[in-house]
């Protein structure tokens, strides 16, 4: 799957996409955030607080509850602040 | 309708006579547009340049739903909505957003519409100058009770 960061969470992570390979116990957004904190402490505090992070698979908009597969892009980003 | 999400400057005269041109018979009534500009104050700081970035694809995708959507709620027979990426000094322009149609009440509140969710729907960030160095800019409470005016 593609995993894509952006603005201050990027900054975080320190890259903007990264692929990886669904685990086995990865069922959810959810269960991805959990499994992707684990991976550097930058990733641990981008991911930290969900309440504010929005998430988008496939390019749209979902919570937290929403399945995912290995094919997926799933993105993660703060509130936006265009126009 | 055109989304278009580039650098370049746009010409707003340019961008409101295709909104304004049309087949006989079907020259629309009324043409509202809006540009947002990069201010130069904002909360006593001063703000030098702005960069937007933006998540290419999504960005697109959810501004021709927001087009949708509106069309769906008002005649509306052309629409434009540009956005500009990248560095930006202050008072450039950034935002621009035009509707024609045969009526101006559709045409102002559809064009207010499509403003008011590109703010919170449309994947843009920016991160903002100022003489203490780059921040990225939080999200305002504000942008968020503008959209409840819209529920129907």
């Amino acid at each position: 799957m593609k995993i894509m960061y952006f603005a201050w969470m990027r900054e975080h992570t320190n890259c903007a996409e990264e692929h990886l390979a669904k685990p086995d116990n990865v069922q959810t957004v959810a269960d991805l955030v959990t499994h992707l904190r684990q991976k550097s402490p930058g990733h641990d505090k981008a991911l930290s607080n969900m309440e504010v992070v929005r998430v988008a698979v496939n390019l749209t908009y979902c919570p937290l509850d929403t399945p995912v597969t290995d094919q997926d892009e799933v993105a993660f980003f703060p509130p936006v602040t265009g126009g | 309708m055109t989304v278009r999400v580039q650098t370049e400057d746009f010409d707003m005269a340019a961008e409101y006579r295709q909104l304004s041109t049309a087949p006989q018979g079907e020259i629309p009534g009324a043409v509202v547009t809006f540009t947002g500009l990069v201010r130069d104050l904002y909360q006593d700081k001063t703000i030098h340049a702005m960069t937007l970035e933006h998540y290419p694809g999504m960005t697109e995708k959810e501004l021709n739903r927001i087009y949708d959507e509106a069309m769906a709620r008002w005649p509306i027979t052309k629409a434009t909505i540009i956005h500009r990426v990248g560095r930006l000094l202050a008072g450039e322009q950034i935002v621009f957003v035009g509707c024609a149609s045969p009526h101006r009440e559709a045409a102002f509140e559809a064009c207010h519409f499509i403003m008011d969710f590109l703010k919170t729907d449309a994947p843009f960030w920016k991160a903002e100058e100022t003489d203490a160095g780059i921040s990225w800019v939080d999200a305002r409470d504000t942008d968020q009770t503008a959209l409840k005016k819209w529920q129907k």
